[in-house]
């Protein structure tokens, strides 16, 4: 995996709340065996009208926001389906971080996995950064993860909290199952363990 | 040593290592497999070189893309659903794990097929990629959903990454009243929790009315946990539970059955266990229940009339704004006039064979509304084979009703069972999400007692009106 250091760019806002896996992606797109390749469908029942051809009024759609790097988004974002192809596309599409005032378990698990930051923030702070992502193109904001700091287009720094694991896996581009693997003599231990105490499984 | 709940035992259990931060590699006892998130876990797999690690503890089965109509003997139509299930059929065999084709007549929807074949046992670990995999709880097994990276890591490790969520307990107190069903319970508590209630817990459902409830019951209780956001949902073990495991094909038998026994009796929360959060509700204050908008938590009884977003606060009185919009519905209407053309009865939620004995109860001897499209889709082969014995099929097909072969059909529309847009669907299923029964669809979640009500009526109805 990529290794995740800073990202300085277009932040888009996203105020809904609960924006669900099917938003994200519908299901129609769940029927390919890659990974690659779904940005273009990113959002799609939103982005694009139903007759074909891109709604303008949609965020991502708009000249400003084109390039959108940084997404900061409404309460309980990803909710729903474990569906990957969620990261996925947003990840094929550009977009690093995600900034929400809370996300669902499964997708804030899956983001981690595909070097997108998912970042919790409180409700003050989530009004700041949203503000900010309202003022387009001109505006960047900047995300650092080793610092643990957004800052904002002003020069406003909010400062976040990641679990340690998951941070060093992420500036490192780590790769969870080489990870795990080299506990096997944990797992094997366990396992015979097991057999022991509960044969019927 | 201080008093547990269920959780922490279960969890307890099946750490493998735990690092000082507190992650750890937490021990999959089962792991589920189907068609749609798992071809980019086995392709990581060979491309590593790996292997399954424990192919005894796997099952699959293809149940998200499969057609329900009878002509699926022919193949799948649809090119890239075929694919799809055609990756799993290979990876099955590559792989060497259980496996459920779709000819065979134990195939259905992965959550129904894993408790039936008693794969799905109490103090369990179980994960699958699907966030219905909390339907397993109802089991005391600690069950949730994963994405496709984390079905590669089970594959390759049989361990997950995870670090321990908090305690939460839902209480459900007391008698239901008559025409309330598990399917009542779980939105009820939702619409009390919201979608984000659960958020970093895992449920401990209790109280008498939980108690009372049947295993399938407890399924459909434990099914929609992910709904409120909850990584997992539980249910302690029981009579109940040992009576409906013992006896399936992968239950323990002879010894082992009884040394299984004296685990799963130890398998409750202790007397003084620490909860981080308590919801409390009675059983008699739920009625039937319906959704009127476009997420989980947008439930009212039958009774009730479509909400105002402007009584709503914060993020959510443009939510509900949006929802009314996309729903076509009108502040102040009262949701038993609204009318709907397309009833689904099946799912993961509500597609076993209580469920359909429920529906077909309130169908015996009616015709559904002129017009109406309405299907009923077997959560598996077994199930439908039952219901045919019964002679529920007949009442169903009686009615007017399309009797269908078992799979996920229209509670996620990815196989040809779709809503067109503008189509206002009751359905027994999970999710009324903008778009998540076809591209403009409009999804009203209810009980399969309460959609066959309106099957009959075309309307939203109460049931208790037809009892």
């Amino acid at each position: 995996m990529e290794k995740f250091e800073k990202v300085h760019g277009v932040a888009a806002p996203m105020p809904l709340i609960n924006i669900d896996t099917d938003m994200i992606i519908p299901k129609v797109h769940l029927k390919t065996i890659k990974r690659s390749g779904l940005g273009v469908v990113l959002f799609d029942e939103m982005r694009y009208h139903d007759h074909g051809g891109e709604n303008e009024e949609f965020v991502l759609n708009k000249p400003a926001y084109r390039n959108t790097e940084i997404l900061v988004a409404g309460d309980n974002f990803g909710c729903g389906s474990s569906r990957e192809h969620a990261p996925w596309a947003i990840k094929d599409f550009g977009i690093k971080v995600v900034i929400s005032t809370s996300f669902a378990d499964i997708f804030f698990n899956n983001c981690f996995k595909n070097g997108i930051l998912p970042i919790v923030v409180e409700e003050e702070h989530h009004a700041v950064l949203m503000e900010d992502a309202h003022k387009g193109e001109n505006a960047r904001m900047t995300v650092h993860l080793e610092d643990q700091t957004i800052t904002t287009s002003d020069g406003v720094e909010i400062a976040f909290d990641i679990d340690p694991h998951r941070k060093h896996c992420l500036l490192n581009g780590l790769d969870d199952i080489g990870l795990t693997m080299e506990k096997d003599h944990h797992i094997d231990k366990f396992e015979e363990h097991a057999s022991q105490a509960r044969p019927w499984v | 040593m201080s008093p547990k709940t269920l959780y922490d035992k279960i969890w307890d259990a099946h750490v493998a290592h735990e690092a000082e931060d507190g992650t750890s590699l937490l021990y999959i006892d089962r792991h589920l497999v189907h068609e749609v998130t798992s071809p980019q876990a086995f392709e990581g797999l060979r491309m590593a070189g790996r292997k399954v690690r424990a192919p005894e503890k796997t099952i699959a089965v293809p149940d998200h893309n499969v057609p329900t109509t009878a002509d699926r003997v022919n193949g799948i139509e649809n090119p890239e659903s075929r694919i799809q299930v055609e990756a799993l059929d290979k990876n099955a065999k590559d792989f060497g794990i259980h496996y459920y084709p779709v000819h065979d007549v134990r195939q259905g929807i992965v959550h129904i097929v894993g408790p039936e074949q008693g794969w799905t046992l109490p103090g369990m670990t179980v994960v699958c990629g699907d966030s219905h995999t909390a339907t397993h709880g109802a089991f005391g097994a600690l069950a949730h959903g994963i994405g496709t990276s984390e079905v590669e890591h089970v594959l390759a490790t049989q361990t997950l990454i995870q670090k321990k969520s908090k305690n939460m307990k839902v209480e459900i107190t007391g008698k239901l009243q008559p025409g309330v069903t598990a399917k009542d319970i779980t939105l009820a508590v939702i619409g009390e929790t919201g979608t984000a209630g659960g958020t970093g817990y895992v449920i401990e459902y209790c109280g008498e009315a939980i108690r009372n409830l049947s295993m399938e019951g407890r399924m459909t209780v434990c099914n929609m946990a992910i709904e409120g956001g909850a990584r997992a949902g539980l249910i302690a073990p029981d009579e109940t539970t040992f009576e409906y495991v013992k006896g399936r094909p992968h239950a323990p038998k002879g010894a082992q059955w009884e040394a299984a026994m004296e685990w799963w009796k130890t398998l409750y929360t202790d007397e003084g266990a620490h909860f981080d959060k308590v919801v409390t509700i009675r059983g008699e204050d739920i009625a039937p229940v319906v959704t009127w908008g476009t997420s989980p938590e947008d439930v009212l009884p039958i009774t009730a009339s479509v909400p105002n977003p402007d009584d709503f606060e914060g993020g959510k009185v443009d939510a509900a704004r949006r929802s009314l919009e996309y729903m076509g519905l009108e502040a102040g209407q009262k949701l038993s006039d609204v009318e709907i053309d397309t009833v689904f009865i099946g799912s993961c939620t509500n597609g076993r064979i209580e469920d359909l004995r429920a529906a077909a109860e309130i169908l015996k001897g009616k015709k559904i509304k002129d017009g109406m499209r309405a299907m009923v889709v077997p959560g598996s082969g077994l199930v439908r084979l039952q219901a045919e014995e019964e002679g529920l099929a007949d009442i169903f097909k009686e009615a007017g009703f399309e009797w269908r072969l078992a799979g996920c059909s229209m509670c996620l529309a990815m196989n040809p069972d779709q809503l067109q847009p503008g189509e206002r669907c009751a359905a027994t299923s999970n999710r009324n999400f903008e778009g998540r029964q076809g591209r403009g669809g409009r999804t009203h979640l209810l009980s399969p007692a309460m959609a066959a009500a309106a099957a009959i009526t075309g309307r939203l109805t109460d049931v208790r009106e037809l009892m």
